[in-house]
């Protein structure tokens, strides 16, 4: 039994606000400019991963804590090696030419980024849209290929995910206090 | 001056802004946050306007509907906030070619639009190969120890570090 909004309009204004808050923390991070994103690809600038990493800690154990009371529940992608090591490939090669990602180019745009208005919304609808065309031959060739599901991390290995939680969240801790310590 | 016009915000305390955005996205919403499917609806909803209702029988429209969900007010709703944020601490501008691209690949706007055109191409045709993206895998399905997520991530940055690096090598060399 979860609480979440069923209304369209609900949802809507809901998507709405979320994102208005999303994009005000990503331009105040500085993650929305091109020189933190490439700086990251080229391992000069950490801000991305410092965020990211906050992030996923933060919502890694709200989320598992939330679902405990039974306020939330799991999504998890459905994955192959077909899909998810592929295409996090082909990705990575746009990221670094484009210097946003979908999120990040959002608020480029706002931020005043006409690099990010002019090619990069326009490539990357025409990309999106390219891929919806062949979406059916490539999911029988290659996105079905090495099917594992939409498995979690604890799942696979067995075990109550707090015993992945901890550890993994002290790791990510660790590591950010060391890019500081090295002044990263 | 007030925190909301600085300039920039510690990036941990950005991080968990958006780990707690991503418990309200969980509890209100019952839905991961992710902004490459808005994208893909886009796309359709673009296709619809040339080819009518065909449009509905792609297989891929059929799976993701081109109409506007929460997750296309939620990507207009980053544009937005984003400026706000910007025009708060006056760090709104208009730029075409970034300052580090000038640098290294010299200050052609076209060459600029140009690059960034294919590699938002190559963004948004991966994107949708696997299936979510920096937000979608990189922070909500890695959150929730998705193995799909985190095999992406990883893959995400593998190929990111290399492009940049040949690609910036390919300048300065």
């Amino acid at each position: 039994m979860t609480i979440h909004f069923q209304s369209r309009k609900a949802r809507l204004a809901l998507g709405f606000v979320m994102g208005i808050a999303f994009g005000f923390l990503l331009q105040k991070a500085g993650v929305a400019r091109y020189e933190v994103v490439v700086g990251q690809l080229l391992l000069k600038d950490f801000t991305v991963l410092k965020v990211m990493l906050s992030a996923v800690v933060t919502g890694m154990i709200g989320v598992y804590a939330l679902k405990g009371l039974g306020l939330a529940r799991l999504h998890p992608k459905h994955g192959s090696w077909g899909a998810s090591a592929i295409g996090g490939l082909i990705f990575g090669v746009g990221f670094a030419l484009l210097g946003y990602c979908p999120g990040t180019l959002a608020a480029a745009i706002g931020q005043g980024n006409l690099d990010a208005l002019a090619g990069g919304l326009i490539g990357i609808v025409l990309g999106a849209g390219v891929f919806a065309s062949l979406y059916p031959g490539l999911q029988v060739r290659v996105l079905s290929k090495g099917d594992f599901g939409d498995v979690t991390i604890p799942q696979l290995l067995k075990i109550n995910p707090w015993f992945v939680i901890v550890p993994l969240c002290s790791a990510i801790v660790a590591f950010l206090l060391w890019l500081e310590a090295s002044k990263l | 001056m007030s925190w909301l016009e600085m300039k920039e915000w510690s990036p941990y305390a950005v991080g968990a802004g958006i780990g707690v955005l991503s418990w309200l996205a969980f509890v209100l919403l019952d839905t991961p946050l992710g902004c490459s499917t808005a994208y893909a609806r886009t796309s359709g909803m673009i296709e619809r306007l040339f080819r009518g209702k065909k449009v509905y029988e792609k297989p891929y429209y059929r799976k993701f509907v081109p109409a506007i969900e929460w997750e296309w007010m939620f990507v207009v709703g980053i544009a937005a906030g984003a400026a706000i944020s910007a025009g708060l601490s006056g760090a709104f501008v208009w730029v075409v070619v970034p300052e580090f691209w000038a640098l290294h690949a010299g200050p052609s706007a076209p060459l600029r639009i140009a690059v960034a055109l294919a590699g938002g191409a190559i963004l948004g045709f991966g994107a949708r190969w696997a299936n979510g993206c920096t937000s979608g895998h990189g922070i909500s399905g890695t959150l929730q120890l998705a193995a799909s997520s985190w095999l992406a991530v990883v893959c995400f940055f593998v190929a990111g570090v290399l492009t940049a690096t040949l690609f910036f090598s390919a300048f300065s060399g």
